[in-house]
């Protein structure tokens, strides 16, 4: 098999710290390696280094049988190389197929040709199945729907190699397969591909070979087929981990939220109630509506009629303000755009809604009571970080999730919303977040849990509650809940509208 | 390491040294202490309004109004002390006028969606032209009561040898800092320019925040106001033309970025100086004032790029 790409010796610090250790990689042609490791392995880090993002301490890149050095990502582009990237990086004012065109616009006689980018942008989304208008701005669509905006302008490159870094995280089972056969459609026109997911099963279903990190330093390669699931975590956290979903059976106290005949943007007529002490899962498919619901709950998304209850008593939601006054916390499902500021510190951005625990009347932060909250925090959820000063932008895509649940935590709210808090995370890591969403389930806290991943739904939630087109369903205890159920009465409304 | 961070870090700080050092090789006046008091004195009014714009640049706004609110506050003080109101009344009165006009540009800014730039630009030309209408395009004396000498007294008399203008401007100082480094609300005001989304879903109440930043600048340029009046013992109706400049430039200075989310009081006033040493250095060295201006446009470009540069570097 050709070699496309080689690396060798890679090395990369960032101010003092070693992030990458003499790392060595191969990408071949018609083959998709996958890149594993733990958060902050430095997997984002060496992809940086191939695109020409980053600029590598020491080491060489072979591409095509020459040595190379991208001084931007420009460069690599032109030079055929494509890269989806883990924090998605397109413009919300910006139309979808301005979005997929940025910066190589066609031109003809200096005048952009809008109607080519249009059409061939709804050419590559139709080849991931999106029935996207190009012409939408990017802003308006789901997170799901942005990656695989993103997804659709890597193929627009017509790149040798693509470097897909977590696609996965934001997509359903449903949009996941759809990008899998386009994969496999990829692999067989003999393009070189490099696959990052924490979702284990991804990489058996998909790769041919596998790379994994730990700590900066690449300690396996070989075919995906030599590997079991239990020696792939091992290599990762180098240590044994056992039971993926630890449940815990809830032993549920009052009814803690009432939702009733609940209308907004994106939700109809739903109704439901959870108590103190369980957790209550929300399935569907990308646009059922399940993040419209969980922004109508915490204030963000406007009521159109119904009511929300908190211990039996009505509750006024007009903005998140009042959603936090009821002791809401909601997790987003895009931490980018909507959960960290990512120019400002950790520990600023940890405490920025529960700041009131710190703050005297007169609104003086006590900021070494912060301090001490703060690293506790990075210490209980093993956030991978200098200290709590460093900027979120330069901590890895895991460890920004977990500073983004760290966050709703610390006003201690009554009722806690996760949109999709694994995204991005480490199989390590999620684990640690399953045994600390069962803690606070026993600690009394009523959790609803809005999850793409369905073993991670069936593993941990107490009941699931499904969504289709913004109605509910179909509602399961755990012990009916199977992958099947919930399947049927995701796609139910979709087909009678 | 630690002190390329410190450089880095400092860099305006560094600027104003070295600028200071060169004015005193080319002029040996330069340094002696009253030339020293007379440039922190001459700087004070914009520093003091440039505190102000340093929480509206934070919140990645802009405040055009601060000149013509420095000069209808001017006109309101000047006319409350020729009525001998007492002078606290006075002072207070016309700082809230300021606050208040401040107030209703983060209004219109936060519920009606105005961009700051131009809500502050009507603000701007509104506030100059009820500034003209109210002192019918004349200076408004202070007149000749008792209250008018203490006034006089406020902004042209020294405590310890230390002229007012500039005491004022370090107590502005510290309890900007205090606000912006040590407080909830200092908090906020950084989290609205870093990411306002990111800030609205984190239960903050964007709207009365920003409200709450025009209304500091408002307040603060009717205390420049105030302190420019009483210098003149009179309310000049075209003061503070083109002052909003003058504050921005100390703001950029100072390392705050107009894209909002950073920024440090502490700068500001550097930046401040920066610009107060060179008004100074080129009118003792006999600059004209049109050559002045190149001068001074030249010297902010020069800072900017430096300060722009290391960023793309870091
Ligand atoms: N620009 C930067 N400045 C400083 N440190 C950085 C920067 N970029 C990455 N790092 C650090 O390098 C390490 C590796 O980060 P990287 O993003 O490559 O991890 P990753 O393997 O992609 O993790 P994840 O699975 O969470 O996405 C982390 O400790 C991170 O904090
Ligand atoms: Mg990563």
């Amino acid at each position: 098999m050709t070699i496309l790409l080689e690396l060798q010796g890679i090395e990369k610090s960032f101010s003092g710290i070693n992030v990458l250790k003499s790392v060595d990689l191969t990408i071949r042609a018609g083959r998709v390696v996958a890149l594993a490791g733990e958060n902050g392995a430095g997997k984002s880090t060496l992809m940086k280094i191939i695109s020409g993002i980053y600029q590598r301490d020491a080491g060489t890149v072979v591409y095509n049988g020459k040595e190379v050095t991208f001084a931007n990502a420009r460069q690599s582009m032109d030079a055929g190389i494509g890269i989806i990237h883990q924090e998605l990086n397109l413009l919300p004012e910006l139309s979808v197929a301005e979005n997929i065109y940025l910066g190589r616009e066609p031109t003809k006689l200096g005048k952009i040709q809008w109607d080519v980018i249009e059409s061939q942008s709804k050419k590559y989304l139709a080849q991931l199945k999106q029935d996207i208008d190009p012409k939408t701005p990017l802003g308006k669509l789901s997170i799901a729907q942005q990656q695989m905006v993103e997804i659709a302008k890597a193929l627009s490159l017509n790149a040798e190699v693509i470097i897909m870094d977590e696609p996965t995280d934001a997509l359903t089972d449903i949009e996941t397969a759809v990008l899998f056969e386009v994969v496999d459609e990829l692999r067989a026109q003999g393009k070189g591909l490099v696959f990052i997911s924490h979702r284990l099963g991804e990489i058996f279903q998909m790769c041919d070979d596998i790379a994994i990190l730990r700590d900066g330093e690449m300690v396996h390669q070989g075919p995906v087929a030599e590997i079991t699931e239990d020696e792939l975590i091992r290599h990762m956290v180098g240590r044994e981990l056992s039971d993926q979903y630890p449940f815990v059976p809830a032993t549920p106290g009052d009814v803690r939220i009432e939702v009733e005949n609940l209308t907004a943007h994106g939700a109809k007529e739903i109704s439901f109630s959870a108590h103190a002490g369980e957790v209550v899962g929300f399935a569907g498919l990308v646009g059922a509506g399940r993040t419209e619901l969980a922004k109508a709950i915490f204030g963000e998304n406007p009521i159109q009629s119904g009511t929300v209850k908190i211990d039996g008593k009505p509750i006024r939601l007009r903005s998140p303000q009042d959603g936090v006054k009821a002791q809401i916390g909601y997790v987003t499902e895009d931490r980018k755009q909507e959960g960290l500021v990512q120019s400002q510190e950790l520990g600023t951005n940890m405490t920025l809604t529960g700041l009131d625990r710190f703050c005297n009347v007169l609104g003086f932060v006590n900021k070494a009571s912060e301090a001490v909250t703060i690293s506790e925090y990075i210490e209980a959820f093993a956030i991978k970080t200098r200290d709590a000063n460093t900027i979120i932008s330069n901590l890895s895509g895991g460890n920004q999730q977990k500073v983004s649940i760290a966050k709703s935590l610390v006003p201690e709210p009554k009722v806690l919303i996760l949109d999709e808090p694994t995204r991005g995370v480490d199989v390590g890591a999620k684990r640690e977040i399953y045994t600390l969403i069962n803690k606070l389930k026993a600690e009394g806290l009523c959790i609803l849990l809005i999850s793409s991943d369905m073993p991670e739904l069936l593993g941990i939630s107490d009941r699931i509650h499904v969504l289709s087109s913004g109605k509910l369903t179909g509602s399961f205890d755990r012990d009916e809940a199977t992958q099947e159920n919930i399947m049927r009465c995701a796609v139910a409304g979709q087909t009678n509208g | 390491m630690k002190l390329n961070t410190f450089i880095s870090e400092n860099k305006s700080l560094i600027g104003l040294i070295i600028l200071m050092a060169a004015v005193s090789f080319a002029n040996a006046n330069f340094l002696g202490v009253d030339n020293m008091l007379n440039i922190l004195r001459q700087t004070s009014i914009n520093a003091v309004i440039a505190m102000g714009m340093t929480f509206v640049i934070i919140t990645a706004g802009i405040d055009l109004s601060v000149g013509s609110i420095l000069a209808f506050a001017g006109a309101i003080c000047a006319s409350l002390i020729g009525m001998d109101t007492p002078l606290v009344i006075a002072l207070l009165v016309t700082i809230i006028v300021g606050a208040g006009l401040g107030a209703t540009s983060g209004v219109i800014i936060s519920y009606f969606n105005v961009q700051p730039f131009i809500a502050t630009l009507v603000g701007m030309t509104m506030i100059r032209g009820a500034t003209l209408v109210y002192t019918q395009g004349r200076p408004i004396s202070t007149g000749y009561f008792d209250v008018a000498e203490s006034f006089y007294q406020f902004g042209a008399g020294y405590i310890l040898g230390i002229p007012n203008p500039v005491i004022l401007m370090i107590v502005i100082f510290a309890l900007c800092w205090f606000i912006l480094s040590q407080t909830r609300f200092g908090r906020h005001v950084y989290a609205i320019g870093g990411n306002e989304n990111v800030a609205r879903l984190s239960g903050i109440n964007v709207k009365k925040v920003k409200i709450l930043v025009y209304a500091l600048s408002g307040a603060l340029a009717a205390l420049a106001g105030i302190i420019l009046t009483a210098r003149l013992e009179s309310a000049q109706p075209t003061a503070g033309l083109g002052y909003e400049l003058d504050a921005i430039a100390a703001v950029v200075l100072g390392g705050t970025s107009l894209a909002g989310g950073k920024g440090r009081i502490f700068g500001t006033i550097i930046g401040a100086l920066i610009i107060g040493v060179l008004n100074n250095a080129l009118n003792i060295m006999d600059v004209s004032s049109y050559y002045q201006m190149i001068a001074k446009g030249a010297v902010i470009l020069l800072a900017v790029v430096v300060d722009s540069r290391g960023k793309s570097n870091a």
